[in-house]
């Protein structure tokens, strides 16, 4: 049994400690806003906070949250209203959408950590995170956007 | 006709994991994940598209697959537009794979294109319907009403299209509806919000993986490295021991050609994704490579060369190009490569099956649902009628999710478990069994009179066809490969010769978005920019000299006998090189083209899909010397837009989608096998390297709506690379820029 607060519930789960926090939260919890995109920690997709720090979920095995406190993209609010996520509609960002949860969880834990952030530390905090529809443009203005808002 | 459909389906019509909404018939709505058990209401359908229900409620089917270009915040527009609703107060419901739908295919940017004015007409027909259906309640003519949101007017008095519902679907449906004349559109045209924009950013918007059936069990596939490679020896011993591991499944090596099939190997089937995963990699394989085991794209690299050097078969002659090419002042020759390319779309393929006596249910992320109904079925052995395919939001497609295997493979390991199955695959799998965009070369020559004109140009191409997916051996690029950028090309050159070499094909070759525009505009467009230097002209003006004064071209004058056209009538889609000027007029004169001192620019333009797009770009060095993208310029005319925000938006994803191939994108064998298995070695752009500024300006235009997906992708190359060349002095006549050691 591992203990952790995933979305603020605390949760005690019979699964295999080597687990991915990726498959955890989707298949064993049906929390499937975290999406799969490269299992290797390389394109961000699997973004989620532990205990507020961005981690890739994919390469995260369950027993390093153990005790400690999972984000994913349905608890980043309560109600879909994280300013991210109002910028992220305002702007019209999402193209397929596949990546954007994982954008989002990065650019939270950034905004976070740097209430103003400038082009340059959005670009390098974003790097990890690939986008194939190419939306990059967009992103960093939502992202500045979102910094504004209260 | 009316048909009853459950207040529980529009709920879950809402959703990607959609039920498919009972077309033409009564029948309880089976949804996905749950079963619809509500009371039914009666609804006015006159076509599969629209339902009406006596409660108000509209919904309207999205029939083509939603895979970031917008389509399910365009298609619905159109419909509710003619019909009279205001497109936010509609349900969007995503249509299953269903004859009655018409065309489902998700490809050649057509979703609007081609079926614009039969979507018009869904709308029309129930608007006039239900326009009957008020005059014969109120006692009045039927042409002082008018049709807006959502109900029937005249003048100040007005009635709901659910209140009407009932009477209308009583009507016979018209033949010939009226469509509106384009000042009564209200929302055509609008920058209306993106639909699923609100599901994306809060994780509740359903991908395929994400479906979740009772009892589904996760499988993952250990496909062989090579195409029509078998399984000689398959160890599942320690597999099966891993915990969660349910079983191992060999699946059937495909004949060629590969077509739709599924590629064989070996599945593992676990309790989740992680025992899945965890078996594959214990699995012991040994596999017979076949036939394609020796293709080595390095020395492929040099049969195409050895192809693009000799004559070729003429597919486009005007005049005698040998005789004009030797008599010219000067000649200027030149070589260009584009490797093979991977989609690698951010959501690998996946799909959910689950097989029932004879009938199976399929949720996929697929491009193509009626092409997946009849893969599934052949597989299976149903007819395809009894193959249910709903399709869910794409995480990405450009062309891969148009080749069903993913869910063949599904429906049979759903077969043989006797439960619902997940197939996932991994990026790995993505990289390796995708169906990869071919691998050209292309030498052009071009004879220059004393005054620098030219007068004469050759272009011979080889690279492997989409049609050798389909029909083994065969090797020569198709009519419909060469209608994008080569037969369509305008040419005020008085003497032309396009030549094809034979290539044979080794791999699984496929669509990637916007296709052979691909490598057949970088050649060309780069290849004008090298006569500008050659004859010391601006690259602009050089370009509209070749391309010739503003005029429209047939197939004859163009030196062909079929000019595909993307399959559109010439007459309403004609080859109009002045809409080619004024994109690239707007283009230049946004990136001040006139005034560039200190800054290097590139421009190409080029025509494909219908649509017409220039692009110029503003290319500085980085940190380590490679090249960066400062900032872009897009002028494009696509016609009518029907949503311009997204209109936009496609063109500024399309830059940055070519310019990742361009920079990094290369495929490469050995031992027929692809090299590369991630994001680490197969790179696609990131933030860091994304252009600081994309302007996008829509030429106004009432023309029928062209392309929007892919049009924006073909001239990036070659703007950046002609850039390239303004900033360096250095041609760049192979793809990618920044290779990877050792993959040439």
């Amino acid at each position: 049994m591992i203990r952790v607060t995933i979305n603020g519930v605390e949760r005690e789960l019979d699964v295999d400690p080597e687990m991915p926090l990726l498959w955890v939260v989707r298949d064993v919890l049906g929390l499937t806003g975290t999406k799969y995109g490269c299992g290797e920690a390389l394109c961000g997709a699997c973004t989620i906070h532990l205990d507020g720090n961005p981690v890739r979920a994919c390469v995260t095995p369950l027993h390093r949250a153990k005790g400690r406190a999972v984000t994913t993209i349905e608890g980043l609010s309560a109600t879909g209203d994280h300013p991210l996520q109002r910028a992220w509609v305002d702007a019209g960002v999402p193209q397929c959408g596949y990546c954007q949860a994982g954008q989002i969880m990065t650019a939270a834990a950034l905004l976070a950590a740097n209430p103003a952030p400038t082009d340059d530390d959005i670009a390098q905090s974003m790097a990890g995170n690939i986008c194939r529809c190419g939306t990059y443009v967009r992103i960093r203005t939502a992202i500045k956007t979102a910094a504004g808002m209260k | 006709m009316t048909i009853a459909i459950t207040r529980r389906a529009f709920v879950l019509g809402l959703g990607a994991a959609t039920a498919g909404l009972a077309l033409g018939l009564e029948r309880r709505v089976a949804a996905g994940p749950g079963k619809a058990e509500a009371p039914a209401t009666t609804v006015f359908s006159p076509n599969p598209f629209i339902q009406i229900g006596s409660d108000g409620s509209i919904a309207i089917v999205c029939a083509r697959s939603e895979m970031g270009q917008g389509v399910r915040s365009t298609i619905p527009v159109i419909i509710a537009d003619e019909l009279g609703a205001d497109p936010a107060a509609i349900h969007v419901v995503q249509g299953d794979g269903d004859v009655r739908y018409g065309d489902q295919d998700t490809d050649g940017s057509s979703s609007i294109r081609k079926p614009y004015e039969q979507l018009r007409a869904l709308g029309a027909t129930a608007r006039a319907m239900l326009v009957t259906a008020a005059a014969h309640r109120w006692g009045v003519p039927e042409a002082r009403l008018a049709a807006r949101d959502g109900a029937i007017w005249d003048g100040k008095r007005s009635l709901p299209f659910g209140a009407l519902a009932a009477d209308a679907a009583k009507l016979p449906v018209p033949a010939t509806p009226k469509l509106r004349p384009a000042k009564e559109l209200r929302f055509i045209g609008k920058e209306l919000p993106l639909r699923d924009g609100p599901d994306v950013a809060t994780g509740r918007a359903t991908y395929a993986a994400d479906v979740r059936l009772p009892d589904m069990l996760v499988a993952v596939v250990a496909r062989p490295p090579v195409l029509f490679g078998k399984a000689t020896k398959v160890d599942s011993k320690r597999a099966l021991a891993i915990p969660g591991v349910r079983k191992v499944v060999e699946l059937p090596t495909p004949a060629p050609p590969v077509n739709m099939q599924a590629l064989g190997g070996v599945a593992v089937i676990g309790d989740n994704t992680w025992a899945a995963l965890r078996g594959r990699a214990a699995l012991e394989v040994t596999w017979d490579a076949g036939e394609h085991g020796g293709y080595d794209s390095r020395a492929y690299r040099r049969e195409l060369l050895a192809a693009v050097r000799a004559p070729g078969e003429i597919v486009r002659s005007v005049g005698d190009v040998e005789t004009a090419l030797a008599g010219a002042a000067r000649k200027v020759e030149a070589e260009y490569v584009v490797p093979h390319l991977a989609h690698a779309p951010m959501e690998p393929p996946a799909a959910i099956a689950r097989v029932d006596g004879g009938r199976a249910e399929v949720w996929a992320c697929t491009q193509d649902p009626q092409g997946t109904q009849e893969a599934v079925g052949a597989a299976l052995g149903i007819p395809k009628q009894d193959v249910t395919v709903h399709v869910t939001l794409l995480g990405g497609g450009f062309g891969r999710k148009s080749f069903p295997d993913f869910a063949v493979e599904a429906a049979r390991l759903a077969k043989e478990a006797g439960v619902p199955v997940r197939v996932q695959w991994t990026r790995d799998d993505d990289l390796r069994h995708s169906s990869y965009h071919t691998h050209s070369a292309q030498s052009l020559a071009a004879g220059l009179d004393a005054a620098g004109e030219v007068v004469a140009w050759r272009h011979r191409i080889a690279y492997p066809t989409i049609s050798s997916t389909f029909k083994a051996g065969a090797d020569h690029p198709s009519n419909g490969e060469l209608g994008q950028g080569v037969l369509d090309l305008p040419l005020a050159v008085p003497a032309i010769s396009m030549q094809t070499g034979a290539a044979p094909a080794h791999t699984r070759i496929g669509w990637l978005r916007s296709v052979c525009n691909i490598q057949q505009a970088f050649a060309v467009q780069s290849f004008i920019a090298e006569l500008a230097d050659a004859t010391k002209r601006d690259p602009r003006d050089m370009l509209l000299r070749v391309l010739g004064p503003a005029r429209q071209l047939d197939a004859a004058g163009q030196g062909v006998t079929d000019l595909p056209n993307y399959g559109m009538p010439l007459d309403r889609h004609p080859l109009d090189v002045g809409r080619l000027h004024r994109v690239i007029e707007k283009a230049t004169a946004m990136a001040g083209w006139d005034k560039r001192e200190g800054r290097a620019l590139g421009l190409a333009a080029h025509r494909s899909f219908v649509t017409y797009v220039a692009v110029v770009a503003q290319v500085v060095k980085g940190r380590h010397g490679e090249p960066r993208v400062e900032e872009a310029w897009i002028a494009a005319d696509v016609g009518i837009a029907i949503n311009p925000d997204r209109v936009r938006y496609q063109m500024e994803g399309a830059f940055v989608f070519a310019w990742s191939n361009a920079l990094h994108g290369a495929i490469t064998y050995e031992r027929g096998a692809v090299v590369q298995s991630n994001y680490r070695d197969y790179r696609v752009l990131r933030m860091p390297e994304a252009p600081r500024a994309i302007h996008v300006e829509l030429v106004a235009s009432d023309a029928p709506p062209g392309g929007a997906g892919e049009p924006g992708v073909p001239p990036v190359a070659p703007a950046i690379a002609n850039a390239w060349f303004a900033l360096t002095g250095t041609r760049v006549r192979e793809l990618p820029m920044l290779p990877r050691p050792g993959t040439r």
